[in-house]
């Protein structure tokens, strides 16, 4: 087996040095009654099996030109990041328990905490969460930390309904509660009825519907209740281009980050972003890398506040993540080092510019927007009657025409969530609008 | 030093500043797509400036990540013997087929029909965890080991409520990862501890004295983190059982048991693994990684959904499951570390047993060949890794910190240190399967060195490291000023 290098020689000398006559004599301690009585049964493949299997499986996967978003965003990947990410002394190392040994992940990882909160308009940014659902539930679970004496939070009904089951997911065993904020026709959240006694509003924008969200009202609304703002998001390139969540009053800003160099992957893994004020940093859950110096006087940078984590505080501890999402938190700060201020809102342009020639389009092909709203890179149209069978036979042709909102929101049926990115190109969607015609 | 077996460290390292220091405003690092539709503006109100981001070219970046990667140590660097951690070779085959474009490029939200090849690998590494543990369902949605905890505890926690009264208590020997209190608090479960005997073991006796009707269950890791087969687990998992409690199996040290161990036959009811563990894909510098759990027949309604099923040759997507804890993650679960993972298994297959036997003998050497320089606590008989401490060096004023850092001069990654918690000054040492003779005999060598080092120049050990970037960081300042951004 290529992965493990003993000789026999070296085998019988180590066992000798142990003083054991043969390797099972190390496993004495295991009883008899809980041992396995077979072999496990799989077949060891060699590298060509492995690759011909793998490959099959990879195939079987057709590909497409998809027209979705919905939480995962197909966007160009420049070959230098997954290039350089991928230098196995960032790959094969462990969480940096050990400065001396990891400068070079706890230095990327400042600079991703330090890009993430510039971008989001925010003090500060952990090291990363799972993914947006975690960092959305872990956003949650945050405000009642801040606000001690509240049990209930009150949710947008336009957030990812995936991120919502994620964060009720967390609340079932501790009792907390989650109460709906309802839509108003232009499709975005109505503030008005914010009830009594919850901790804050969170509010994505742009919103499941792809509309963005008016969130000075959001903050303003937040305010006059005496509730904390959470603002969530699934596209991290719409900061590339919209006002950010930070200027506009948001308390605690959470949300996904892999369309900045991370590929699609099926939906995983992600990268949580999860941000806050400086005032609230003791209340915010995961890893943190802070700057110092050594004892040379050198700069450098240490896993910091861990006495807020779980290997400290153990059952006291606010969260009990432990591995996060930290090599693609460096992939998305390679990506945000790569696009670099100028860039990030050319592409971000771009995406609006190309939901915007799409949506044009499929106008023309007799669809009608949902909202009368604005939006980034993805909206909902109602679709021409018959449009579900329609969608089948663009599968076949190589086309996803959106997604079915009406999987999600039975208010919706009959409407459809499209998305354009800087990766859709021209022909590509006018052969799509030809197609869908 | 320089005629030891142990590799020492001399080498080629460029300071770097951080980002914003290299920068320079103009420059960009990206290719930007051709503008071939009309520009679509967006109204003033909603747009803000730029975001602050430094301007880079693309051979800024490339200097930038390659200098600071070459200030860390991985796996591929060196030995890497952090305990619990599992820190073996992460083959590179499985990269490339994790990079396959009709896995790295396919959207989540795809009809099924576009998604069999994704969903049958899914599908196929829950069986083969299933084959490794003797168990009856798995769920691969858990991002990571301590997720993967939560999943078992949500569904010991939907199983009481099911059954009509929750209760309130979670055992967990004192030897627990930190992780396991936590994971049990966030159900609202005080954990209750258990000592160990002077084996090193928890006794069915302990157990009997606490476990009570009101207590929900076990968080059980086995072996132990002194390395330690629980031998009495089966009788444990009786006593618990026998009280309308179910047992918790905490998998992060499997790469101990694969091969000879049925998790079913312990009386486990859920078990999570650490992919980035026991199933070798790469550690990142702290994630991603993932959590499968394997469950009974008892908690297998529990399990998260989505839930892949298998008809024929289709594979689909089932919600349908009224008694799910939910979703634990935005899609299916980190799929392309899945993918890694399945192909370690395929590689391996049977063969696992032999990176389980690998493993404890290579730590068994450790121990025998470190034996009488340093103090073993526990001397009784131990699996993939081996604990001392630094009692010893402490009469000299060396401390298991010292050490640790003494290891990075010599070439190597320090252990786990001052963890398990029921030893004072821990050096926890795993050294995995994947370690040659030669490799161990080196960090034999360099630890016996320390020990005489502390012996003769403690002051020496005291002042260490003294070949890195930076040495001994305060992390009482880091703290108190607490720098979390730069510009």
């Amino acid at each position: 087996m290529r992965y493990l290098s003993h000789t026999p020689e070296e085998l019988r000398s180590m066992l000798d040095a142990i003083g054991v006559k043969d390797i099972s004599g190390l496993f004495d301690s295991i009883p008899k009654e809980v041992r396995l009585d077979a072999p496990i049964d799989i077949k060891p493949r060699t590298e060509w099996e492995l690759r011909r299997e793998f490959e099959a499986m990879a195939n079987a996967n057709c590909p497409a030109v998809a027209f979705l978003g919905a939480g995962a965003y197909e966007h160009h990947v420049p070959a230098h990041i997954p290039y350089v990410a991928g230098r196995s002394e960032f790959l094969t190392s462990y969480t940096p328990y050990q400065p001396e040994v990891s400068q070079g992940t706890l230095q990327a990882i400042f600079e991703f905490q330090t890009m993430t909160a510039n971008l989001l308009g925010m003090e500060v940014a952990n090291a990363s969460m799972y993914d947006g659902a975690n960092a959305f539930a872990e956003a949650a679970l945050m405000t009642f930390r801040l606000k001690r004496k509240t049990e209930r939070i009150a949710y947008s009904r336009l957030n990812h309904p995936h991120y919502v089951e994620t964060m009720q997911t967390y609340f079932r065993p501790s009792g907390f509660e989650a109460v709906e904020l309802p839509i108003l026709p232009n499709g975005r959240t109505d503030f008005s009825k914010i009830p009594d006694g919850v901790s804050a509003i969170i509010v994505q924008s742009p919103n499941f519907a792809g509309v963005i969200e008016d969130l000075e009202a959001a903050s303003k609304a937040a305010k006059e209740k005496g509730v904390l703002l959470v603002v969530s998001f699934t596209e991290a390139m719409a900061w590339g281009l919209l006002k950010n969540p930070g200027s506009c009053g948001a308390d605690i800003v959470c949300g996904e980050g892999s369309s900045f160099g991370i590929p699609l992957n099926v939906g995983g893994p992600g990268l949580g972003f999860l941000t806050c004020s400086k005032k609230n940093v003791r209340s915010i859950t995961g890893r943190l890398v802070g700057e110092t110096t050594d004892k040379n006087g050198n700069r450098s940078f240490v896993l910091t506040l861990a006495a807020r984590e779980q290997h400290i505080r153990r059952e006291k501890a606010d969260s009990n993540i432990c591995t996060n999402s930290g090599h693609n938190a460096l992939t998305a700060a390679m990506y945000m080092a790569t696009a670099g201020s100028r860039g990030l809102r050319a592409i971000a342009q771009l995406n609006h510019d190309k939901a915007a020639y799409l949506k044009a389009g499929l106008e023309k092909a007799g669809f009608k927007p949902l909202f009368d709203a604005p939006f980034f890179n993805e909206f909902a149209m109602k679709a021409p009657a018959g449009f579900e069978k329609r969608h089948e036979e663009l599968v076949k042709k190589g086309f996803v025409a959106g997604l079915d909102l009406g999987r999600y929101y039975p208010e919706y049926k009959g409407a459809w969530l499209f998305c354009a990115t800087e990766v859709h190109t021209r022909e590509q969607i006018d052969a799509f609008l030809k197609e869908v015609a | 030093m320089s005629q030891s077996r142990y590799p020492g460290t001399r080498g080629l390292a460029f300071k770097e500043p951080l980002l914003w220091e290299r920068a320079h405003e103009g420059r960009i690092g990206i290719s930007i797509p051709e503008q071939d539709v009309p520009e679509s503006k967006l109204d003033a109100s909603l747009t803000g400036p730029a975001p602050k981001l430094p301007d880079l070219s693309e051979v800024d970046v490339i200097r930038h990540y390659t200098r600071l990667s070459s200030w860390n140590f991985g796996v591929d660097t060196g030995m890497y013997p952090l305990g619990s951690c599992t820190m073996k070779y992460n083959p590179k085959i499985n990269e490339a087929v994790a990079s396959l474009p009709g896995f790295a490029n396919i959207h989540p939200l795809m009809p099924e029909s576009c998604l069999q090849g994704a969903l049958k690998l899914m599908y196929e590494l829950e069986q083969d965890l299933l084959k490794m543990t003797g168990m009856k369902a798995a769920s691969l949605q858990p991002s990571a080991g301590a997720q993967g905890e939560l999943a078992g505890i949500l569904m010991i926690h939907a199983y009481h409520s099911h059954k009509g009264k929750q209760r309130s208590k979670m055992i967990m020997p004192t030897t627990a990862h930190g992780t396991n209190p936590a994971s049990a608090a966030l159900c609202g479960y005080t954990p209750v501890p258990v000592e160990l005997n002077k084996d090193g073991v928890v006794t069915p006796e302990a157990i009997r004295e606490v476990m009570d009707e009101d207590t929900a269950g076990i968080m059980l890791t086995n072996p132990n983190t002194l390395g330690i087969f629980e031998n009495h687990v089966a009788e444990i998992s009786k006593i618990i059982h026998d009280k309308g409690g179910l047992v918790y199996g905490d998998g992060a040290n499997m790469n101990a048991l694969m091969g000879y161990v049925d998790v079913h036959k312990m009386g486990v009811d859920v078990l999570h693994f650490n992919v980035h563990k026991t199933l070798s894909t790469p550690h990142g510098g702290g994630g991603p990684g993932a959590g499968p759990v394997v469950v009974n027949e008892t908690l297998e309604p529990f399990l998260p959904v989505p839930r892949v099923k298998k008809e024929g040759d289709r594979y689909s997507l089932c919600f349908d499951a009224p008694l799910t804890i939910g979703r634990l993650q935005a899609f299916f679960g980190n799929f392309a570390i899945l993918v890694r993972a399945l192909a370690y298994t395929r590689t391996m297959g049977h063969m696992l047993k032999d990176a389980t036997e690998i493993a404890v003998l290579n730590a068994n050497y450790i121990k025998a060949g470190l034996k009488g320089y340093y103090n073993l606590p526990y001397p009784q008989a131990s699996l993939h890794e081996v604990i001392f401490n630094d009692a010893t060096q402490q009469k000299n004023g060396v401390t298991t910190l010292d050490i640790a850092k003494r290891l990075i001069d010599c070439g190597y990654h320090p252990p786990t240190v001052y963890f398990p918690l029921v030893v004072d000054g821990a050096l926890m040492i795993e050294p995995t399967e994947t370690e040659s003779k030669a490799d161990l005999d080196g960090f034999i060598e360099a630890m016996r060195a320390i020990a005489k080092e502390a012996e003769t120049n403690p002051e020496l050990v005291k002042d260490t490291p003294q070949n890195t970037m930076v040495s001994r960081p305060d992390e009482t300042l880091a703290a108190r000023q607490l720098i979390l951004k730069g510009e």
